[in-house]
């Protein structure tokens, strides 16, 4: 059977283990939220059974023309979101390099003000009547994605007295098993206020952290339109199933 | 030296914040006109086989204070143990069944609901049937990297006396924080984050 979204023949090999050094650990009294909302106990590890090595796939029938456009998803007719306009781009490689094809990829941010869509966000900047904040888009066959947007504003948020978010995108990213999927934020090439951020700052590797940050693409603009931002993203790697039970393997 | 081995590490995860319901489920936070729906809304239809059952899922802090911001996802066999993905090669899963669901805890009280099947039981690895079980993976602020789990069914005693992954988990009073209990057709589980009745989450 053929991966939807793919002709590549399916991989049953188990994920390479998480490494949890690289990512930020439950524990990060800096983000204040994560305190009470960490467990403290170890975690059961075991090698992947069919249940994480298995997931679901979304085929590209389930995408709306507009779906990879926050410039316009939310806008009213003729007219459009206000920001620096932004094409994001990337790929959707695994730990070992290859693309991964046929991923769902969802993405949400503030607009240009720093302000959410949400009846929880307070923040006194105001709404945009044309932005909505979320997209998503399907990996092509390389592992491929774009979408356009507004960059989004920087804002504060109560954990210290006087944090500020750098600006930022929120992803989703199914992977082929359920125990690839990630969620993490793109912060932007530059932005001084990465390196004060208390949720950035639960990476403690400096390579981690910089793995998070878009790279500014002026290939990848279209003039007199927009910037670009490329931004890759690596789920879990697959350990070969040769020398197991299926003749087939590798 | 030797050779590079030419891997790249994963992308580290970052909290989904509490405005995960806008990328996830956008129509819920009053986002509408942009999907359709919200995806993993609905999980089951009329013609999809099993016994209906109903989810009642809350997520607690340190404290035993439910998270109202808190995002879960459910992925699961259909009612013969078939998975809905291309890597299950045993065969074709329910084609009216998706196997995966995502539902936000309610603003107000908390609780997560979802309406699905009962799942048939998976192999494990070396062909022992695992117990019946869903896959739970649970995200929110202050969450820095998603916790996985796994709900099983209270009335499934002897499935679960012999499953091997709850045979793994060395302290035996912890099993209970893995087990749903049934009222009805809804079952009931609490998922503790933290503290003395802490669930047991997994690395895998």
């Amino acid at each position: 059977m053929a991966e939807r979204g793919s002709n590549r023949a399916p991989e049953t090999g188990a994920f390479f283990q998480r490494d949890r050094q690289w990512h930020p650990p439950a524990f990060t009294p800096g983000y204040k939220s994560s305190v009470l909302r960490s467990p403290q106990k170890a975690l059961l590890s075991f090698d992947n059974t069919l249940s994480e090595l298995t997931g679901p796939v979304f085929g590209h029938a389930m995408l709306g023309e507009l779906d990879n456009d926050l410039i316009h998803n939310f806008a009213n007719p003729g007219e459009s979101a206000i920001g620096e306009r932004i094409i994001v781009h990337g790929r959707v490689l695994d730990e070992r390099g290859k693309g991964v094809p046929g991923v769902l990829l969802e993405f949400w941010q503030a607009n240009a003000g720093g302000r959410y869509r949400h009846k929880k966000d307070g923040y006194l900047a105001p709404l945009d009547p044309n932005f909505g904040g979320c997209g998503r888009a399907i990996t092509g066959e390389d592992g491929g994605y774009v979408f356009r947007t507004v960059r989004p504003g920087p804002y504060p948020w109560p954990n210290g007295p006087n944090d500020w978010r750098p600006a930022h995108i929120h992803f989703s990213v199914f992977g082929h098993g359920f125990a690839q999927r990630l969620i993490t934020q793109m912060y932007f090439e530059g932005d001084p206020l990465i390196w004060r951020c208390p949720i950035v700052g639960g990476i403690a590797d400096k390579a981690a952290i910089e793995a998070l940050i878009a790279a500014l693409d002026m290939h990848a603009t279209i003039p007199m339109d927009a910037l670009a931002y490329k931004f890759d993203i690596v789920l879990r790697g697959r350990r070969s199933t040769l020398f197991e039970n299926r003749p087939e393997g590798n | 030296m030797a050779q590079s081995l030419d891997r790249l590490k994963e992308s580290p995860s970052q909290t989904a914040g509490p405005y995960v319901h806008i990328g996830l489920t956008p129509n819920f936070c009053g986002i509408e006109g942009i999907y359709a729906s919200d995806l993993g809304s609905t999980i089951v239809n009329d013609e999809t086989k099993g016994e209906r059952i109903e989810l009642r899922i809350r997520v607690l802090d340190g404290t035993g204070t439910p998270l109202k911001d808190a995002l879960i996802e459910i992925w699961q066999a259909d009612a013969e143990g078939l998975y809905n993905s291309p890597a299950e090669l045993r065969g074709a899963a329910d084609p009216n069944f998706l196997g995966w669901g995502r539902q936000p805890t309610d603003m107000e009280t908390g609780v997560c609901l979802f309406q699905t099947i009962k799942p048939g039981r998976v192999p494990f690895r070396d062909g022992r049937l695992m117990a019946p079980h869903i896959t739970l993976w649970v995200v929110a602020r202050g969450i820095n990297i998603g916790l996985h789990t796994r709900l099983y069914f209270s009335d499934e005693e002897k499935a679960n006396a012999e499953d091997p992954i709850l045979a793994r988990i060395e302290h035996r009073l912890r099993v209970s924080t893995l087990i749903a209990a049934r009222q009805g057709d809804t079952y009931v589980f609490d998922v503790h984050l933290q503290g003395e009745k802490e669930t047991v989450f997994f690395d895998s």
